[in-house]
C-alpha cells in the first residue's frame, strides 16, 4: 500500500479560502494559492479545494483557481464543487488539477461517474459522499439524498469512481474524532481508496482513521495554519504512523 | 534544452509543462526534433492510442526510438510504450518496450498515493490501475515496475511533475541525461 496521506482541505468561495462550521457563517481566511503552497511546504501529501459557492452561484471560475494553484503547487490536488459535466471536469484537469470531485451532480445523475471515468480515468474521479446516520446527504448536506451510504459507495465503485471522500456531517467541525465504525464498514464494502473526513480533533483521531482508510482529510483541526500540519506530522510519527518524508 | 510534450488530447499536460518550465527547459512543439520528447498521459489506453495515431505522433515516437533519441513516458505514457495493454479488452501499444500493461492486483485499486521507489529510496506520487509487466524495469515500488528503461526510452509509473522536490530532482536528472 502507498503511504498514508494527510490532505488539508481548503473551502473556496469567490476565489478565496473561506471558513465555516457546518457550511454556515463563512469568513475569508486567505488566498488559495498561498495557503496551498504553505501546506505543501509543511508536508501535505495532497490538497483538496472545495468550491462551496459553486453549487449556488458560479462566481470566480474554478478553472482560474485550479490554474493558479497548479503554477505554484507541485503536489497533487483535487478540485471539487460545481462540477456537473465532463466538460467542467476536463477544464479543471487541463488547468492542472489531478482529480476532480463530484457530489450532488453524481447523485442527481449517477451515469456522470461513468462518463468521467471513461474519458479521464478512474484515478482522476473522486466521489464525495456527505453522510449522516448512514444516509447520504446532498446539496452541501442540506438535503436527504434518499440513499444508504454503503450502497451508494458500492454503486460509485461499480460506475468507475477512483476514490471516495467520505464526510461524516454529524462529526464535521466537532473535533470529536472520525466515524471509525463507518470507515471500517466502507473498507469492507469497497476496494477503492477512502479519504476519511469530518471530526479530526487530535493526532490520535487521525492515526485511528488511517488504520481503516488510506487518507485523512484535515480541515478545522488545521485552522488554516500550515505550522499546525508540521506539529501534527511529528505527533503522528510519534504514534507510529509511517508518513512520507517530504524533504 | 528543447523539450516537446506530446499532445494527443489527454490530461495532465499542463502540470508537466509547468514542471519543465520551472527547471528552465525550453518547450517546443516538434516532437521529432526536440532534445527530449515527453509522452505524458492519464486516462484510458484506447483513447490515448487513438489520439496519438490521429496526429501521427505514434510514428514520430517510433522513429525517435529507432534513432536512439530520448523519450520519457509518464504513467499511461509508460504503458503506451509497451507492446499492448490488457485495459479495455486489449489495446495494442507503441511497441517501443517489450512487455504489457496489466491490471493491478493491489488491495486498493486505483493505487493512489506516495510510495517509495527502490533502489533510489525516494517516495513519488502514483495514481494508476494498470502497471507495466516487463523485463526492462530498473526500479520498483512494492514490486510494481516504477522505472523502465529500454534503449532511449525511459518510462516512469509515478508522476514526477506532481512529486514535489523529489519529482523535480528526477526530472532534472532526465533533462541532464538527454
Amino acid at each position: 500500500m502507498p503511504l498514508p496521506r494527510l490532505i488539508p482541505c481548503l473551502d473556496v468561495a469567490g476565489g478565496r479560502v473561506v471558513k465555516g462550521v457546518k457550511f454556515q457563517g463563512l469568513r475569508d481566511v486567505g488566498d488559495p494559492v498561498e495557503l496551498g503552497a504553505a501546506y505543501s511546504e509543511a508536508g501535505a501529501d495532497e490538497l483538496v479545494f472545495l468550491d462551496i459557492s459553486a453549487t449556488v452561484d458560479a462566481g470566480v471560475s474554478a478553472v482560474d483557481v485550479a490554474a493558479r494553484v497548479a503554477e505554484q503547487v507541485t503536489i497533487p490536488f483535487t478540485f471539487g464543487g460545481g462540477i456537473r459535466t465532463l466538460d467542467d471536469a476536463t477544464a479543471v484537469l487541463e488547468a492542472g488539477a489531478d482529480k476532480i470531485s463530484v457530489n450532488s451532480a453524481a447523485l442527481a445523475r449517477p451515469e456522470l461517474i461513468e462518463e468521467l471515468a471513461r474519458v479521464l480515468g478512474s484515478q482522476a474521479v473522486v466521489v464525495a459522499i456527505d453522510t449522516e446516520d448512514r444516509r447520504v446527504r446532498s446539496h452541501a448536506a442540506t438535503r436527504d439524498a434518499a440513499r444508504d451510504t454503503l450502497e451508494w459507495a458500492r454503486e460509485c465503485e461499480q460506475r468507475g469512481a477512483g476514490e471516495l471522500l467520505v464526510t461524516s456531517i454529524d462529526r464535521d467541525g466537532t473535533q470529536n474524532g472520525y466515524d471509525l465504525e463507518l470507515l471500517a464498514q466502507l473498507r469492507d464494502a469497497v476496494s477503492l481508496p477512502v479519504i476519511a473526513s469530518g471530526g479530526a480533533g487530535n493526532a490520535q483521531h487521525i492515526a485511528d482513521a488511517l488504520d481503516v482508510s488510506e487518507a485523512a482529510l484535515l480541515a478545522s483541526i488545521l485552522h488554516e495554519r500550515p505550522a499546525r500540519l508540521i506539529t501534527l506530522r511529528d505527533e503522528l510519527r510519534d504514534l507510529g504512523v509511517n508518513l512520507r518524508d517530504a524533504g | 534544452m528543447k523539450v516537446a510534450i506530446c499532445r494527443y488530447g489527454a490530461g495532465n499536460v499542463r502540470s508537466v509543462e509547468l514542471a519543465l518550465a520551472r527547471l528552465g527547459a525550453e518547450l517546443v512543439d516538434d516532437v521529432g526534433s526536440a532534445d527530449l520528447a515527453i509522452l505524458p498521459g492519464v486516462g484510458s489506453a484506447r483513447s490515448a492510442m487513438a489520439g496519438l495515431s490521429e496526429r501521427g505522433t505514434d510514428a514520430v515516437l517510433r522513429e525517435r526510438h529507432a534513432a536512439g533519441r530520448p523519450i520519457l513516458g509518464i504513467c499511461l505514457g509508460l504503458q503506451l510504450a509497451l507492446d499492448e495493454s490488457e485495459e479495455d479488452g486489449g489495446v495494442p501499444g507503441l511497441g517501443l518496450v517489450p512487455g504489457r500493461a496489466v491490471r493491478l492486483h493491489s488491495a486498493r485499486v486505483p493505487r493512489i498515493g506516495w510510495a517509495t521507489v527502490e533502489p533510489d529510496g525516494e517516495a513519488y506520487w502514483f495514481a494508476h490501475s494498470y502497471a507495466a509487466e516487463t523485463d526492462a524495469a530498473v526500479a520498483t515500488s512494492e514490486g510494481i515496475a516504477a522505472i523502465v528503461e529500454h534503449g532511449s526510452f525511459t518510462g516512469v509509473q509515478f508522476h514526477p511533475e506532481k512529486s514535489g522536490a523529489a519529482g523535480a530532482r528526477f526530472l532534472e536528472r532526465c533533462l541532464s541525461r538527454a
